[in-house]
């Protein structure tokens, strides 16, 4: 039962990464793919029906996480304050962001609010990369079980550690490229003329990048956390993920050259999900990683709730992300096609 | 400094409240737009489609503040309240996850449908949407309230490893009647918020002499639904509410009432301030009898007072608490007969005319506003000092190893972006008000 709700928590976080993962990578590329204001609405356009369900992936995967491993949420949601509240005040800004700039027709107005959604989103994807980084690298939790990060000490990733060293900034240009990998792909597939063009150039540079950090990021992290690449060689199912990350990183290239863009978008999908779901493999059990002491650690043995209450949260779950995902079927194939701007002042 | 507990409630206070006078407005405009929406399809009324659309776009700009401030609120209980998150995580998480996936997918697939979607969906097409508006936040209203009656009234719950608590019975835990009574009360006043900002809207328009069709749609909704939300609000779902506090937490309605000692022929309080120190209230106007009516049924029920409860289970600010509740009944009954008279003018025909009483609408939509935060501060500060009634303190709640210097500088930080939010906010509404309502032709879209 504990494995499974740790599958479960991984799924929704991996889902959350590459839903949210295109909006936010799509954000982080607005004023680069998009230049007049009919083009930045066909951005808006593209993401605008799905960026609020997308995010709801969050807080679907952080109540599970809730209910399932309430010690490990409890401890790192207060462990890690600070960043956490940045985090929520680039959310607002960049919610706000893209449900406000339709409604005024001025150009003042509206770039204002294309620079808060191009920096809020590009701070996101920095913050959600920190944050895997803090995970990958662990955290100083006591015997208590609580812990307690400052932004950042000296960078040194050794104690005593912050949120910021050289492997969690490493880990967030990572993720940043990444998501904007997976933007590009998004925008070339639903979007047409000049932002086309542009996205799908985009998608070809941002995954060759993605391509060369790749084996750095992966070569730092085994010499950092030699127990993660133990775990990788001895675990099929993580060689099964890491394939399909592969596969799908290369059909970025194939599919993106023969013009196939949703393929392509599918692909980067494979590649960011792949990689997450296998980090996850990689991990198991552990949920909070101590760094000097592992038994410390809050495992997804140790930190779990009780296994009636978790087969209780079995029935709705079964029930509710079935029909998460059929609404997310619905709103695709409601929205399918090229997104446009529409005429002014309606739509995004 | 003052103690950390102090500033993690104050801006867990603050963000709630803030955060709460939007999804107050588009839970109940939500059912408002579905019938507006119903009465323009079965009568065949474009003018009925127009004043749906006018507030669907409000509801629209009220949503995504709803939103970016919620997602706030969902992260707090981790952050600022650790240690009540972990003990009782397994359980109030259940609720607050069944709110992401029943809830906000709902809410958030069909939104921009909603409000884009009138042109591609068709009439009926666009009924169907703004129904699975409705029908979301409703149902988010309920997770949240279940997670509230929880800490209120804790049922449903078996304790497990290291003492957390987790669920053991679901059914005991999700139909709480708690929840039960705190729902309908809740969603009501809701309605009653909605039912007084449309008709101030209309009010508007008819001292302006503009749009005088959606003027008087906006008036007779507006005032039929006050009426009708305003008088459920106070009786039964209020007075049963009343019961439950004075069954369960018989210390936290002495202290609402400022009732220092107990006995029967219980008076209620009119008007008043309580003084803790002497144990009394100064300058007081009070019906006898009234109070033991109201929670228990009959003249001569015994209603204990603060002195039968020892001091270290008193809530902890008793004069906001009076305060509070106070303001809330005091409104709640002022809002009845305001509804009363201007639908006797409407059913009259006289409302459109009567300048007196459209001033009088036009500038009252704050009431329910005030009336819902107090209500809901009565409800916070009644269950003070426990965080889970009977259970786990407040001053025991809090994430231990966050300290008052961290808090101050995210709650500054939040007054902050709160204040410009709340500017924004009020021109865009402001300018959607001075713009108003379009008609066009079925299918046509919106806003020129």
């Amino acid at each position: 039962m504990v494995e499974v709700w740790y599958g479960i928590i991984a799924l929704m976080l991996t889902l959350y990464v590459v839903m949210d993962g295109f909006d936010l990578g799509a954000g982080a590329l607005h004023l680069l793919v998009a230049h007049t204001n009919d083009e930045r609405r066909q951005v808006l356009s593209a993401i605008g029906p799905y960026w609020d369900a997308n995010e709801v992936w969050l807080i679907a995967a952080g109540g599970a996480l809730f209910v399932a491993f309430p010690a490990v949420l409890a401890s790192g949601l207060s462990g890690f304050y600070f960043a956490l509240f940045l985090v929520l005040w680039c959310l607002i800004l960049r919610g706000v962001a893209i449900e406000f700039r339709g409604h005024v027709q001025n150009d003042l107005w509206r770039e204002f609010w294309d620079r808060g959604f191009s920096a809020g989103s590009i701070l996101l994807g920095i913050f959600f990369g920190v944050a895997l980084g803090n995970l990958l690298r662990g955290v100083p939790l006591e015997s208590s079980g609580w812990f307690a990060l400052t932004l950042f000490t000296d960078f040194s990733a050794r104690p005593p550690i912050g949120i910021l060293d050289w492997y969690t900034i490493l880990v967030a240009v990572f993720a940043l490229i990444a998501l904007m990998g997976h933007g590009a792909a998004f925008l070339a597939w639903k979007t047409a003329g000049a932002v086309h063009e542009r996205s799908t150039r985009l998608t070809w540079r941002l995954y060759l990048l993605i391509g060369a950090l790749w084996p750095v990021l992966t070569v730092v992290t085994s010499i950092m956390q030699p127990a993660m690449w133990h775990a990788f060689l001895s675990r099929p199912l993580a060689w099964l993920l890491g394939a399909g990350s592969l596969a799908g990183f290369s059909g970025v290239f194939v599919f993106t050259r023969r013009g196939r863009h949703l393929s392509a978008f599918l692909g980067s999908t494979a590649f960011l999900g792949g990689l997450m779901l296998a980090t996850a493999v990689c991990l198991f059990p552990v949920m909070l990683r101590s760094v000097d002491n592992a038994a410390l650690s809050l495992t997804a043995y140790n930190a779990s709730t009780d296994a009636r209450g978790l087969q209780i949260a079995l029935y709705w779950w079964a029930i509710g992300f079935p029909l998460a995902v059929l609404y997310f079927v619905v709103i695709f194939r409601l929205h399918r096609g090229k997104a446009t701007a529409a005429g002014e002042g309606e739509g995004y | 400094m003052a103690d950390p507990v102090f500033w993690h409630r104050l801006q867990f206070a603050f963000t709630i409240v803030f955060h709460y006078l939007f999804p107050v407005l588009t839970m109940g405009l939500a059912l408002l737009i579905v019938i507006m929406k119903a009465i323009g399809l079965a009568r065949d009324d474009l003018r009925w489609d127009a004043a749906a659309r006018f507030w669907i776009r409000i509801f629209g700009i009220t949503f995504a503040v709803g939103v970016v401030t919620g997602v706030p609120m969902e992260f707090q209980f981790g952050t600022n309240w650790a240690a009540f998150s972990r003990y009782a995580g397994s359980v109030i998480g259940n609720t607050l996850a069944m709110e992401g996936l029943f809830a906000f997918f709902l809410e958030s697939s069909f939104l921009s449908l909603l409000i884009f979607g009138e042109k591609r969906l068709g009439r009926r097409g666009h009924f169907a949407v703004a129904i699975a508006l409705f029908a979301g936040s409703w149902l988010s209203g309920y997770f949240i309230i279940a997670t509230n009656a929880f800490m209120q009234r804790p049922v449903g719950f078996a304790v497990g490893p290291g003492g957390s608590l987790y669920v053991a019975d679901f059914a005991a835990f999700l139909l709480n009647p708690w929840a039960l009574a705190q729902y309908a009360h809740n969603m009501i006043s809701a309605v009653v918020t909605a039912s007084f900002v449309v008709a101030s809207v209309g009010a508007y328009y008819a001292l302006q002499r503009v749009h005088a069709d959606q003027a008087q749609i906006f008036l007779r909704i507006g005032t039929i639904a006050g009426l009708v939300s305003s008088l459920l609000v106070a009786f039964p779902t209020g007075d049963t509410q009343a019961k439950l506090v004075a069954r369960y937490q018989p210390v936290a309605l002495a202290a609402m009432e400022g009732r220092f000692t107990s006995g029967g022929m219980a008076e209620l309080n009119i008007i008043g301030q309580p003084n803790v120190q002497a144990q009394r209230l100064d300058n007081p106007i009070r019906i006898p009898g009234a109070l033991s009516f109201l929670a228990y049924g009959t003249f001569h029920s015994n209603v204990r007072g603060l002195n039968e409860f020892p001091e270290q289970n008193w809530p902890n600010n008793i004069e906001l608490l009076y305060y509070a509740f106070h303001l809330m009944a005091g409104l709640g009954t002022i809002m009845i007969a305001i509804m009363a008279l201007a639908s006797l003018l409407l059913w009259r025909d006289r409302l459109m005319h009567s300048r007196k009483m459209l001033w009088v609408l036009m500038l009252t939509f704050p009431f329910p506003y005030i009336a819902v935060i107090t209500g809901w501060m009565t409800a916070e500060l009644g269950r003070q000092p426990w965080l889970i009634y009977g259970l786990l303190r407040t001053a025991d709640g809090a994430s231990p190893q966050v300290h008052s210097g961290t808090v101050l500088f995210t709650l500054i930080g939040f007054g902050g972006i709160y204040f410009v939010l709340g500017v924004l906010y009020l021109f865009l509404v402001g300018r959607e008000i001075v713009h108003g309502p379009v008609m066009t032709t079925i299918g046509e879209p919106s806003h020129g």
